[in-house]
């Protein structure tokens, strides 16, 4: 043992670390956790008091109700808007970052405009947008919220993929150009295979800022494409006797952001900090 | 011709100037070399952005001129006055105690919510600083609050603060040895306490997340040398991390204090404003003003004053950071 006093020594702080650590997550999980556990509880588990904090066994009987009402197709919409949304976004978001870093279209102002769109309060553009939507029909259309979502994704898709194509050298699509390939045909076999992990990234969490609005879902959506959010609310309507489907629904509409997220670990930071910290 | 001589091969679709090996590899600078490759086609590079641009001027710019046209009108549900109003709504903007109120929820939402998450955020940075066995795992459970939908987050905490059936309630019990039946979402003196409990604990770990890769990135040779010549944690934190991590750190307070100043999907899950319209965020009030009050012109007038107030503040805060270059 080194001559250090109890508390200086490397594995003492080791410990301590591992114990703060664990507390935390502890204390962050716990919520999801509880989550969880509703979803699979039994109502008179939901309802007992003291409340229970593990349920006597897993049976998935909330989630049959969601199925059998048909609400769960809400999670389907969900997913055609954000997927929907994502591969437009990532397409035109990208070749606009192209053009951006690659023939200095429009300056540095251009650039600093569109990343300002992202800055804009919804609640600024929601009304009017709400009222754009009447007067072409577009309300409760898969097509509406495909746009807007495409639009929303756009400032955050052409400042992550500004960077990911600065990255690429400039001399492999030169060779690809005196090679006879045309402009189009650089971008498609090299500009997109080349940047292939940073639209990977930057694709997932597009595909979770369109899965997890909100907002927008409330104001344009009625019956036809209602996301999962908005059937989350509908729930809350005062009675604690839907405890069950809220806590269904929401886990329902969790898990494939766990997914999307888990499998991009590496990307996490760069991605959820628009590009501040290179990861 | 010449007999003997192949026939010249026209290059195709190549501008030789472009092409460095073809004019016996010297080396362009770089500027000249990318605008010789671009004369081919000149329109190509507004084509790549035209439709992105498009989209953005339709659901940016396009209802943000409208909105600033209908504002200077006088609709509601009663009436569709579209003859010019003048400032009509923006003179009643002042006289409205409730927005005034909400702006000052807001305001006092992000006052008290942005320091904790960043302090929170910076410390448990500095815990997972250092490498330990199973960090990446420890990272990946902490990071999942902020992944959630914020609606999915507010009626996860809903659930929780139950008077009766909600966990918390049950833990302070056995801390204060008595039933505990507090009325988390009800209660005036404790709603804020819930709703800033549910804000921190969903976007502590985005903090969390920006500022380890930040102090990552920190030079290690330097905060060791100063502690070596006696500085303290604070003096090396304020005096050697700080400037380091600072662009990065300005950029999350920026990201987070907007997201917070335009806050609705969580105000909107765990009290809908209430009770009243106590905790009623500006976007809350624009949104009842907007949908159920049908007051269109207001609404617009409402809008622009966030967003002139915005302006002015990020502004103001990328100046004052030092982010502008």
């Amino acid at each position: 043992m080194s001559g250090l006093p109890f508390h200086r020594r490397k594995s003492t702080r080791l410990a301590v670390r591992y114990a703060i650590a664990g507390l935390l997550v502890v204390i962050f999980c716990f919520p999801i956790y509880w989550l969880f556990i509703i979803s699979f509880k039994t109502p008179e588990e939901i309802f007992a008091f003291p409340p229970v904090w593990y349920p006597e066994s897993i049976q998935f009987d909330n989630y049959k109700v969601l199925f059998k009402d048909g609400d769960a197709v809400s999670v389907l919409n969900s997913l055609i808007l954000a997927s929907s949304s994502t591969l437009i976004a990532m397409v035109l978001g990208t070749i606009a970052a192209y053009s951006l870093v690659r023939f200095k279209t429009g300056g540095e102002n251009l650039a600093v405009w569109i990343i300002s769109q992202r800055m804009m309060p919804p609640v600024a553009i929601v009304f009017p947008v709400f009222l754009l939507y009447v007067f072409f029909g577009w309300v409760d259309t898969y097509f509406g919220l495909i746009l807007l979502y495409t639009a929303f994704a756009l400032p955050y898709v052409i400042w992550m993929m500004r960077g990911y194509i600065e990255d690429i050298p400039l001399e492999l699509e030169e060779s690809a150009l005196v090679d006879g390939c045309t402009r189009w045909e650089v971008l498609w076999k090299v500009v997109f295979p080349m940047a292939r992990s940073g639209l990977f990234a930057t694709a997932v969490f597009t595909f979770v800022f369109s899965w997890n609005e909100f907002l927008f879902a409330l104001v344009l959506t009625r019956t036809e494409v209602m996301t999962y959010t908005v059937q989350v609310t509908h729930y809350f309507g005062g009675q604690s006797n839907f405890w069950a489907k809220i806590a269904a629904m929401s886990v329902l509409g969790t898990i494939p952001v766990f997914i999307a997220v888990a499998t991009m670990q590496r990307y996490l930071v760069r991605g959820i900090s628009m590009g501040a910290v290179k990861g | 011709m010449q007999a003997g001589l192949p026939n010249p091969v026209p290059i195709r679709r190549c501008n030789v100037k472009a092409c460095p090996s073809l004019r016996g590899g010297q080396a362009w600078p770089k500027k000249a070399r990318m605008t010789a490759a671009l004369r081919p086609d000149r329109n190509f590079k507004y084509w790549l952005l035209a439709p992105a641009i498009f989209l953005l001027l339709l659901v940016g710019l396009f209802p943000l001129i409208y909105s600033l046209i209908v504002s200077f009108m006088r609709i509601d549900m009663m009436d569709v006055d579209t003859s010019f109003a003048g400032l009509y709504n923006y003179a009643n903007l002042f006289e409205d105690k409730r927005l005034w109120q909400s702006l000052g929820h807001t305001l006092l939402i992000t006052a008290i919510a942005l320091p904790l998450e960043l302090v929170l955020g910076l410390a448990m940075a500095y815990l997972f600083l250092e490498k330990m066995p199973g960090r990446q795992i420890f990272i990946a459970l902490l990071v999942l609050p902020t992944i959630i939908s914020p609606i999915v987050a507010g009626a996860t905490w809903r659930l929780l603060f139950d008077n009766r059936y909600g966990p918390i309630n049950q833990i302070l019990g056995w801390i204060w040895g008595e039933p505990v039946t507090a009325l988390w979402t009800i209660n005036p003196y404790l709603v804020y306490p819930a709703l800033l409990i549910c804000e921190v604990w969903q976007w502590t770990p985005f903090m969390f997340l920006i500022l380890l890769a930040a102090l990552s990135n920190v030079d290690k040779s330097q905060t060791e040398a100063a502690e070596l010549d006696g500085a303290g944690f604070f003096r090396t934190f304020r005096r050697i991390v700080l400037p380091a991590i600072w662009p990065v750190m300005a950029i999350a307070i920026l990201i987070r204090g907007l997201d917070l100043f335009r806050m609705f999907d969580i105000v909107w899950a765990l009290t809908k404003g209430g009770p009243g319209t106590m905790t009623e965020t500006i976007s809350v009030y624009a949104y009842n003003q907007g949908f159920k009050q049908f007051e269109t012109s207001y609404t617009a007038a409402i809008a622009f004053l966030v967003v002139f107030l915005l302006t002015v503040v990020v502004t103001w805060a990328i100046r004052r950071m030092g982010l502008a270059k």
